[in-house]
């Protein structure tokens, strides 16, 4: 289910002198099962931009085009098209409200009108795929910890059965288990085929798992393209607050020290790559 | 300069009589002008330290000292408060009026500075962390970092011996994160603020001169960054991550380049490698 | 309609009004509503309608801002002046027409009661519009400290108002993002009646308290770190100071009232 954005602008409090412009003539394609990552600093418009993605915001000028379909045409069923694309907030958490770990994923689900065994079967299948003890679903959401609470509001977007998943810095705040606890069903979400748009601080991350990377800057989309093309222009990058993953650092580094590394993503590459490097440079010494 | 700010002997802390303790027989103290980070994960005890040390929690057993006083003797408390002053994690629950002024005031009036005194206190506590222009803003008009660093403005102005951050860097962006512990580093290196510094984020830890890692409820690591992230292995079973520099010495070793265990960042990496090279 | 209430918005410029004393301010603000409800005849307002302007004038206020505090009152206001004009007996009718009669009487009354209540709140927003909500927090303290001798919480009122005005924008936004999430997940605050709209609100209002009793227990636990324990030996960063302009603003405001006496 691609999600196609073209030449959306968004102003926010137009006419009034509060007058800002939060997102300026933006246009990128996402296609299915591709996990696109949002960079930019604090400010920077992507949570504005993660917020045109399923209505919640309109666009001043442009469209949005979810499955070929503009999601704010008039006439349309909007509220359909709209819940095709599932945002997860900052700070998830903060959103439960229901008795039970069960209702809330039901909440979701409920609001587009499934009921019984149907309502039953897919809270149960957005649970599944949080990776909570069983018993956790009859809990009150208020009893858990942060990460768990984070993964009852994923398997809450989960529930609506999106093609698209939208997730805005989702691993902010949690401690290094729980962003590698999340950061894997992610993995495998979008393994699954999920199309993921991830908006995140955390370089290595993005270098990591990403299929194509945004940066946006003061609500412009400076760069797109893969994570290496983005990455390749570290300077740029910097100039607007951003950093390079480490290990794009690390070969950066070695250049300038005479050493040739291509820029690498991971660690296991930049590891074999240096080991093969130095062989290279002890066999011409 | 060997002065013990902070001590814990034999601490063992619970919340309540049934549970599992938070806190089992620790043993730490912490000399003046150290800047020491704290790691675990969440449950492993080490914000229960924290509030331990400042006397927002009495042992349960054992004793915490704050400058030779028993955080247990209640005439002692607001001293001890104030020259262990706490900087907590979410920006946005910390501070207590709508203009930065009154906030940074905040401490001195509770602790009956005379009113004279205040402007300049509260002046110089905000230039130390570069807020002096905001002095007349409402908390609501700052980004996460800026409020962090008046919180922390508002505990100098009290003129601390040691600094308590528990994760005060974890809901702030790159940019924030940078600011507070780059403002933190400079104060316990200009003005030699014993620093303690609570974190998830290792690439922080590393810049510390001593690390402390609590795994339930006890002392399982403590060293410099190097000594301690040296120890990956067991640092993975406890589900904490390592520095990126040193997880990939570690694939390196695997592949026969011989790169030292304690490299913390890129430059120090780079270095090595290309010393491998000759 | 929330951002037409002036009433509690503080106007931040530099003015003889602003640099008032708090407290003086607040006894000059009932004195002043005292004397509007002692005038009697409808030429009494003119020294008030006057005093009204000098005071916004010498405020740097737009008399616009000022007027903008009556908009949210504006259907009171009508129904104050309706109930009035058909209601108040008198010799002098002025209009019979079926059931329906005027006096001159009850027209006056009518005048005369939405005259006051839009001096009564043109009055307290003048006030707040000109004292920052800090300063009108610690001079309402020390108005009502002396009362602490018989009981009454003056230091632990005026500290909830502090910690109230600290978080209303927090609050704000955090129940904007929260609605949002809400909608994100079809949640719809709009259509239905009345119970159907109330019952929707709950997942909005449910995350809300948790979170105010959240940050109520962060920022219990921040204040007492930072030596907070009560109005017992604390001293005060401002310093309240009733200075000769105070002098000449009692002086305008009591001119006002004799004013109104005697017309």
């Amino acid at each position: 289910m691609p999600i196609v954005i073209e030449n959306m602008s968004h102003v926010y409090q137009p006419g009034s002198p509060f007058k800002a412009d939060a997102l300026t003539d933006i246009s990128l394609t996402v296609n299915d099962g591709e996990l696109l990552a949002l960079i930019g600093h604090t400010g920077s418009g992507k949570s504005t931009l993660a917020q045109h993605l399923n209505g919640l915001l309109q666009p001043t000028s442009g469209r949005v085009l979810v499955d070929g379909r503009d999601i704010n045409e008039k006439g349309a069923d909007r509220r359909a098209l709209r819940q095709r694309v599932g945002l997860l907030f900052q700070y998830a958490e903060y959103q439960l409200f229901e008795e039970t770990v069960y209702k809330d994923i039901a909440f979701g689900p409920k609001n587009q009108g499934l009921t019984g065994e149907e309502l039953d079967k897919r809270v149960r299948e957005a649970f599944a795929l949080v990776h909570l003890p069983e018993e956790t679903l009859e809990k009150s959401p208020f009893e858990l910890s942060g990460g768990q609470m984070r993964r009852v509001a994923l398997a809450g977007v989960l529930a609506m059965n999106p093609g698209v998943l939208v997730l805005d810095e989702p691993i902010a705040g949690l401690d290094p288990k729980g962003r590698d606890e999340l950061m894997q069903i992610i993995n495998e979400l979008h393994e699954k085929g999920v199309t993921i748009v991830l908006i995140s601080h955390n370089m290595d991350d993005v270098a990591r798992m990403a299929t194509c990377v945004a940066v946006l800057d003061k609500g412009h989309l400076a760069m797109f393209g893969t994570p290496r093309e983005v990455f390749s222009r570290g300077d740029e990058l910097n100039a607007m607050g951003l950093d390079v993953p480490q290990t794009v650092q690390l070969c950066r580094e070695l250049r300038k020290g005479g050493l040739q590394v291509p820029d690498c993503l991971t660690d296991e590459e930049l590891a074999d790559a240096i080991a093969l490097a130095l062989k290279g440079g002890n066999v011409n010494a | 300069m060997d002065e013990i700010i902070l001590q814990a002997s034999n601490v063992s802390y619970a919340y309540d009589e049934e549970g599992a303790p938070a806190l089992q027989d620790v043993s730490l103290s912490f000399r003046a002008g150290e800047m020491t980070a704290v790691l675990g994960h969440n449950g492993s005890g080490k914000s229960t330290l924290a509030k331990l040390l400042n006397g927002l929690y009495i042992p349960t057993e054992g004793k915490v000292t704050v400058c030779g006083m028993d955080t247990a003797d209640e005439t002692q408390t607001w001293n001890i408060r104030r020259n262990a002053g706490m900087v907590f994690q979410n920006p946005d629950n910390q501070l207590v009026a709508s203009i930065v002024r009154d906030d940074v005031a905040f401490g001195l009036e509770n602790t009956g500075v005379p009113t004279e005194e205040m402007p300049a206190r509260i002046e110089e506590a905000l230039k130390q962390v570069g807020m002096l222009p905001f002095i007349d803003r409402g908390p609501h008009t700052l980004s996460g970092g800026q409020k962090q660093r008046i919180a922390i403005a508002g505990v100098l102005a009290m003129l601390p011996k040691a600094l308590i951050l528990d994760e005060s860097t974890a809901m702030l962006d790159p940019k924030g994160r940078r600011e507070v512990f780059d403002t933190v580093e400079r104060l316990n290196r200009e003005k030699g603020i014993t620093v303690i510094w609570i974190t998830h984020f290792m690439e922080e830890a590393a810049r510390c001169r001593r690390a402390i890692v609590m795994h339930k409820g006890k002392v399982a690591m403590d060293g410099t960054p190097q000594e301690v992230f040296s120890r990956v292995e067991e640092l993975r079973a406890m589900r904490l991550d390592v520095p990126p520099m040193a997880n990939l010495a570690c694939l390196l070793r695997e592949k026969g380049v011989d790169v030292p265990h304690h490299v913390m960042d890129v430059e120090g990496m780079a270095q090595e490698v290309l010393k491998c090279r000759s | 309609m929330l951002k037409d209430i002036t009433l509690g918005q503080f106007y931040p410029v530099d003015s003889f009004v602003h640099r008032l004393d708090p407290r003086v301010k607040i006894i000059l603000t009932f004195a002043f509503i005292v004397g509007v409800f002692l005038g009697g005849g409808l030429t009494a307002y003119l020294p008030v309608i006057a005093f009204i302007y000098v005071a916004a004038k010498m405020a740097h206020l737009p008399i616009k801002m000022l007027m903008k505090g009556i908009k949210p009152l504006r259907f009171i206001l009508i129904f104050t002046f309706v109930l009035n004009l058909f209601f108040t007996g008198g010799d002098t009718v002025l209009v019979k027409a079926w059931f329906i009669v005027i006096t001159k009487e009850g027209l006056m009354t009518a005048i005369r009661f939405s005259a006051r209540l839009v001096f009564l709140v043109t009055g307290a927003s003048l006030l707040t519009l000109t004292t920052s909500p800090v300063v009108l927090t610690d001079g309402l303290e020390r108005l009502l400290s002396p009362l602490r001798k018989i009981g009454f919480p003056a230091h632990e009122l005026a500290m909830m108002m502090t910690i109230a005005l600290r978080f209303i924008p927090t609050l704000l936004e955090e129940a904007d993002k929260i609605m949002k999430a809400q909608m994100a997940r079809g949640a719809d605050f709009e259509s239905g009646n009345i119970l159907q709209r109330a019952k929707a609100m709950i997942p909005l209002l449910v995350p809300l308290f948790v979170s105010a009793f959240r940050r109520a227990g962060d920022l219990a636990m921040a204040m007492e770190s930072r030596c907070y324990h009560g109005s017992e030996g604390r001293t005060r960063m401002r310093v309240l100071k009733v200075t000769k302009n105070d002098y000449v603003a009692a002086l305008a405001v009591a001119v006002m009232i004799a004013l109104t006496c005697v017309m």
